[in-house]
């Protein structure tokens, strides 16, 4: 493809991408909004930041995170060859550390002294929380009642890491209102504080820079792929809660030849209207600070979202995944919280691997395409967490007392 | 540009005197409860009615608004619901500026052009959008502008004399300054930082100053009023709702009475503050 028509070169200089994305926050963030974007249009021309984030990946997170070869599931589903790119081998557990490394560091250079994170899963608040931890700085997290419950393993980490987790009771007690919380203490403690935010979502530069961060992902993995089978995989495959893994392993492959699928969690089915799936069954809407696809009512308030997996019960989506969904570049597929059960299960019996709950969504959906495929294609799934985390709420669902 | 607010302030000049501004979201506790309530301001003192516009997710707000916003949202009140309260209010009075505060989403649902039509019919006069910064003018704040109405834009501690021009390009009516950084219902603002504050703005602007966020009592609105060109009031009124509601959550007898009991000597210390 021309450079021209690169789909890579998105937002523009205000942080939209097409219609979506923008700067939509209070009056008193907006200073701080800019001076961030100045300080990481600088650390982008950096080379020596970049140089000090590898040796972070390298060392503390453990990167590069192998691409592995689904052999047993490959042979079960009789299609695809199925290839894992395995964030959950990262320290801590998930891709969430890719970017929680390189926005604390930036707080440091920032000259911030104090952070404060979102977390639904926990996944990015443990890891927020970690690197906190490993720079000597205060951090606190901010989570929804209902995730405290449901994530508790999590919890206690982060205790443990020396963060304080403050519950969030107000709306439906899960991320996005954990997302609120965040915001007000940012507007509330404007000089010192920096807002590590978890996903692709939230004002510019966010969607972008949290973009670049997690984009190690897909980078390694084109390498990988090509090294191992000498081509391109045919299929991408991702969960999609805010979009972060899912847009650090596209974006690198954005022009090519290649389908990317974004998996979003349809709960107990699109139908039911208890779901999350922003992309599939959500309309155009503005929250907190960008313009995207959104789950809303009639009168454009805000639908409580369901999903099994708590990273993924969110009402909105980030605005690029939004754009290139408009763009037709990529394919949205809905899973139910039971696909991903057996998803969940058939692979810790065939691979010897939990996945999180997250992107055990990208896994069932690959269950359904992959014995439709050639033997010689390849689908690429990123396997964005570990499922340790989430054995206590799949226990209940299965009707297991632990 | 909006007749009634110009005026309004002309007015409060003469007199020699700062303004009371009083927020209240629209539909909290119930719809008809609530015109009730802002059918009385006036009378009770108020010279600018702030009506909220509820959304499920108020950002900038603290617990009292929040509660409010989801009072007024599980009773029935839709953005209509809002226009048809302004509508209501103003069959009656025809001289009281009303200013719509709120956030983007609910208004973009609508659709801008019929919200900004039905909005001018409905006898509004302005509108604050607390999350729309003068980045996303071309959104929202010129379309509004160019049919009539004020977009009145927020200044905050955080808008340093590199900042101020931006913020003041567009805005029309008057400016709100937000005396503290944080939330709506916080800690009380320092009177004389604020006084600080506002004579920074009026150096920069013609645009008449108000001064909200954290003011609670006669007190502190009087401490206010001497600087500013109106003072706002907002979560001590919507706590006052919320402290009168039964266990069902509905209005008890004397709410009404209670808020405008509240408000009225809000107004007495606005009026005394120079005196
Ligand atoms: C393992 C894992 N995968 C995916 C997600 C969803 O987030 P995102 O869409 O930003 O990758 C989460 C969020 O908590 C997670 O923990």
């Amino acid at each position: 493809m021309s450079q021209r028509n690169s789909l890579r070169t998105m937002p523009d200089e205000n942080g939209h991408y097409g219609i979506f994305g923008g700067r939509f926050v209070a009056e008193t963030l907006m200073p701080l909004i800019l001076d961030l974007e100045r300080a990481y249009e600088e650390v982008k021309k950096d080379e020596g930041f970049w140089k000090e984030l590898d040796g972070w990946f390298k060392d503390y997170v453990g990167r590069p995170s192998p691409l592995y070869f689904a052999e047993r599931l490959t042979e079960h589903f009789g299609g695809a060859k199925i290839y894992f790119k395995r964030e959950e081998l990262n320290h801590t557990g998930s891709h969430k550390i890719n970017n929680t490394v390189a926005q604390v560091l930036l707080a440091k250079r920032m000259g911030k002294t104090r952070i404060i994170a979102e977390t639904g899963a926990g996944q990015h608040g443990v890891a927020t929380a970690t690197v906190a931890s490993r720079l000597d700085l205060p951090c606190i997290v901010y989570m929804g009642a209902k995730d405290i419950e449901r994530q508790q393993p999590n919890v206690f980490r982060m205790r443990l890491l020396g963060a304080e987790v403050r519950p969030v009771t107000s709306g439906s007690h899960t991320l996005k209102d954990a997302m609120n919380e965040a915001l007000r203490d940012w507007v509330t403690n404007v000089h010192d504080t920096f807002y590590v935010i978890g996903s692709v979502a939230g004002p510019h530069p966010y969607p972008a820079m949290v973009r670049d961060f997690q984009s190690v992902i897909g980078r390694e993995a084109k390498l990988q792929i090509l090294e191992k089978e000498g081509r391109l995989p045919d299929v991408l495959v991702a969960a999609v809660g805010g979009g972060s893994n899912a847009m650090g392993l596209f974006h690198p492959f954005l022009d090519d030849e290649v389908r990317l699928i974004a998996v979003e969690a349809a709960g107990d089915g699109i139908e039911t209207g208890r779901h999350a799936a922003a992309m599939a069954a959500g309309t155009p809407g503005v929250l907190h600070g960008s313009r995207s696809y959104l789950l809303q009512d009639e009168d454009g308030q805000v639908i409580e979202p369901h999903s099994i997996s708590a990273g993924l019960d969110y009402p909105g989506v980030g605005p690029e995944h939004s754009w290139l969904k408009d763009q037709g570049r990529l394919e949205i597929a809905p899973i139910t919280d039971a696909e991903t059960l057996e998803a969940f299960q058939l692979c810790g019996r065939l691979e010897g691997i939990l996945p999180a709950l997250e992107c055990a969504h990208a896994l069932a959906h690959v269950a359904k395409i992959a014995p439709g495929m050639d033997r010689d294609q390849i689908i690429l799934l990123n396997l964005s967490g570990r499922g340790d985390k989430d054995i206590f709420a799949v226990a209940e669902h299965l009707g297991v007392k632990l | 540009m909006s007749e009634r607010i110009r005026e309004r302030f002309a007015a409060l000049a003469a007199e020699g005197r700062a303004g009371l501004v009083t927020y209240l979201c629209a539909g909290d506790p119930d719809p008809e409860t609530s015109l009730g309530l802002i059918k009385g301001l006036p009378g009770a003192g108020v010279d600018l009615i702030e009506i909220g516009m509820p959304f499920s997710d108020p950002m900038a707000d603290g617990p009292a608004i929040q509660a409010g916003n989801l009072r007024a949202i599980s009773a029935g009140m839709t953005l209509n619901g809002v226009l048809e309260l302004v509508r209501r209010f103003r069959s009656e009075d025809q001289t009281t500026p009303v200013v719509l505060m709120g956030y983007y989403n609910p208004v973009h649902r609508m659709g801008k052009e019929r919200f900004i039509a039905a909005a001018v019919e409905a006898g509004v006069d302005g509108l604050i959008m607390v999350d729309l910064p003068p980045e996303e003018d071309e959104e929202f704040c010129l379309p509004a502008k160019e049919a009539g109405l004020d977009f009145i834009r927020l200044a905050t501690p955080t808008t340093d004399d590199r900042r101020l021009p931006v913020v003041l390009q567009n805005a029309s009516g008057f400016i709100y300054y937000v005396s503290i950084t944080g939330i709506t219902g916080s800690a009380a603002p320092v009177a004389d930082l604020v006084g600080q504050a506002v004579r920074r703005i009026k150096s920069a602007t013609t645009l008449p100053v108000a001064v909200g966020f954290g003011i609670r009592t006669p007190e502190q609105a009087a401490a206010i009023a001497r600087n500013a060109d109106a003072a706002v009031v907002g979560s001590a009124l919507v706590d006052l709702v919320a402290a009168n509601l039964d266990q069902d959550g509905k209005a008890k007898p004397g709410l009404v009475e209670a808020v405008h009991g509240l408000v009225r000597e809000l107004a007495a210390g606005v009026r005394g503050a120079r005196a």
